[in-house]
């Protein structure tokens, strides 16, 4: 993993613009921010306040408008739609609130999806079969690995979404509203979930609303109208109220 | 991306719908079964008609009149014109090369022997040579010589049906038959050679020309056809030169009729002319069939793309979160042009095989002659793959320019 005092995600000014002339909207306006290799950062803040914008620029999925953003000590802001592919197959694993498993593939097919679009280090078909196995049985389900994501719970459909986002051993886990389709139960387990592969020394970075949720995070951002307004570290009490004083200015 | 899991990821979709897909299939068969149906039977038409030709003999050079030039249309033709039987017998004499020559006078008669009557039998005058030029053999007997030519002698050599429905089981070499109240000889009976463009060889009799001239026809006609000719047909020895030949006989003709090589009163046809007229008649044939074909080949590339336009709106979610994963546009582009491709190649095969059973049973049951040739096959499965390429790259691209978030947010 990387080494502690280089920042695993480095963003400076980050600025994005959607649209131009009148309907011109800023969602990011200007983000800095550090995350070390080990953090689990929870990512809150209103509708429309741009935290989804800001993790789709973190994941890879999108670009900056302006402003710089540094990934593992590589500058990604510049790449191109392929070179960012690369990376978020090599480097990143996504955890959605659909869980996005391709209905017509058995959970161990999912699972190893994305190490077919692996560039280097290609495995056989046998390497890649016991790979997802493993990944599969240390999110507990290796005895449904054969199973279709309809045959399923919403907790084990997530469960094998991240063994997906677990396979090529990510050094950022990025997870967006990961409970949000779940019951209260199947979302402490997944939260659970998150928790220990943070205390094995990954990397999370989720987007919530649920103040429940981001409680188990250890830093919680908030993002409002484009900007950071509030980094906490193991304070969830001062962000429940920075959220309940952001829903009351709304309403 | 490992192509075999390309491949494996297009053949799953397409197993996912088979309907749609066979379906998306249908114009790509169909338009292949036509490509090797059309040619196949264009093919067998042209195979037939070039075997009846070469039928009518080996090497052979027809000799007409170019009966248009002087005298009225349809009337006798003034005696300093035309063919006539001395040139063949001059040919025959002069000309190095010639394995035989012939010309031939049809006659319409009736046949009579003991009870059996048979009417409307063509008969056939014609030279020794004929066995030759017309090559046909004779089972029983002899054919009739260069003598009996000469005198005309009452000789006749039978067809084999004829000979068969006269005769039955008994022999009828030395028997004496009626032909039209003249009185023949049986001399030989012809072996079988069956239908040759539409002449049956064993329907027919055979006697010397001079006979014809002398007894079968009316007299009137007798006094200026009596040695008057349509056609000469000169069989060329198969070592010789065919051209060479032409030439010679051209140069002698025009000799002997008094007229320059410009104004000739007489045309040579080759079997190799008429077999070749033939050919670019039915090729532009075949041509204009395999472009309708073609056509119904776009036409089910068409739906070919608009199938798979379907299914990148359908499948955008997918599209997504492949892209997530680490699926590079190229990666996903590859994975639709694979489908629209596989399509088209499964298509292409089924399409071979309603083609080429297609072709069968028209051969069975539509009483067409078709000839299934290999580069029909080759040319309509290459064209299917490239419709596939080429249909498949306009949905294949536009999913590849998907942006990840709009697809993974895609209802």
């Amino acid at each position: 993993m990387m080494n502690d005092d280089i920042p695993l995600i480095q963003t400076q000014q980050l600025v994005k613009v959607y649209g131009s002339g009148e309907n011109r909207v800023v969602a990011l306006a200007g983000i800095d921010l550090n995350i070390q290799s080990g953090e689990f950062v929870a990512i809150m803040g209103p509708s429309g306040s741009g935290k989804s914008t800001l993790l789709n620029i973190l994941a890879c999925l999108d670009r900056p408008s302006e402003g710089k953003y540094v990934l593992a000590g590589e500058d990604v802001s510049g790449y191109n739609r392929a070179q960012l592919a690369e990376i978020r197959g090599q480097q990143l694993g996504f955890v959605f609130q659909s869980y996005n498993l391709l209905p017509r593939l058995t959970a161990l097919e999912n699972v190893l999806l994305p190490l077919l679009y692996r560039r280097n280090g290609r495995l056989s078909h046998t390497e890649r079969q016991e790979k997802a196995m493993a990944a599969l049985a240390s999110v507990g389900l290796a005895d449904r690995s054969h199973h279709y994501p309809n045959q399923l719970s919403g907790g084990q459909q997530q469960r094998v979404a991240i063994a997906r986002a677990l396979i090529n051993d990510p050094i950022l886990i990025l997870a967006d509203e990961p409970t949000g389709n779940l019951d209260s139960r199947s979302s402490e387990e997944i939260m659970e979930l998150l928790l220990e592969l943070n205390r094995q020394g990954r990397t999370i970075a989720m987007v919530t609303h649920e103040a429940d949720m981001a409680r188990h995070a250890g830093r919680i951002l908030m993002i409002r109208d484009g900007k950071l307004a509030f980094d906490q570290r193991n304070g969830y009490h001062a962000a429940v109220e920075s959220v309940s004083a952001a829903e009351r200015r709304q309403a | 991306m490992i192509l075999g899991e390309v491949l494996k990821i297009a053949w799953q979709s397409i197993l996912a719908n088979k309907l749609r897909s066979f379906l998306t299939m249908l114009g790509v068969i169909i338009g292949v079964a036509a490509v090797i149906i059309m040619v196949a039977i264009s093919a067998g038409t042209e195979a037939t008609i070039s075997e009846a030709i070469n039928g009518l003999g080996s090497n052979l050079v027809f000799i007409s009149s170019a009966f248009s030039r002087g005298g009225p249309a349809g009337g006798p033709q003034p005696s300093s014109g035309g063919l006539v039987y001395d040139d063949m017998l001059a040919i025959r004499e002069r000309i190095s090369g010639v394995a035989g020559v012939t010309v031939e006078q049809q006659t319409s008669v009736t046949i009579k022997y003991n009870n059996s009557t048979l009417e409307d039998v063509m008969m056939v005058g014609a030279t020794p040579d004929f066995t030759v030029v017309r090559d046909v053999q004779v089972a029983e007997g002899r054919f009739y010589n260069d003598t009996e030519l000469e005198r005309a002698s009452k000789v006749v050599v039978l067809g084999k049906t004829i000979a068969e429905e006269l005769f039955g089981e008994s022999d009828p070499i030395g028997q004496t038959v009626t032909v039209n109240s003249i009185k023949l000889t049986v001399i030989g009976v012809m072996a079988e050679k069956g239908l040759v463009a539409g002449v049956d060889f064993d329907q027919q009799i055979y006697v010397p020309i001079n006979l014809v001239f002398k007894k079968f026809m009316p007299s009137q006609f007798a006094r200026f056809m009596g040695d008057r000719v349509r056609q000469i047909i000169v069989s060329v020895d198969p070592k010789a030169d065919m051209n060479k030949v032409i030439e010679q006989i051209t140069i002698l003709l025009a000799n002997r009729h008094g007229v320059s090589l410009d104004s000739l009163d007489l045309t040579t046809r080759t079997q190799a002319d008429i077999i070749a007229t033939q050919a670019s008649t039915t090729a532009s044939f075949r041509t204009l069939l395999a472009w309708v074909a073609g056509v119904s080949l776009i036409v089910g590339g068409i739906g070919i793309m608009n199938i798979m336009l379907v299914s990148v709106t359908e499948r955008t979610r997918e599209i997504g979160l492949r892209q997530a994963v680490g699926a590079a546009p190229g990666d996903i582009q590859v994975q639709f042009l694979m489908e629209a491709m596989l399509l088209s190649l499964v298509g292409g095969l089924l399409g071979i095989v309603t083609g080429v059973g297609g072709a069968y049973l028209f051969e069975q049951f539509g009483g067409m002659r078709t000839v299934v040739l290999p580069y029909s096959i080759g040319i309509s499965f290459l064209s299917a793959a490239l419709v596939g390429v080429f249909f498949g790259f306009l949905p294949a691209k536009q999913a590849a320019d998907l942006d990840p978030i709009v697809a993974l947010r895609h209802e």
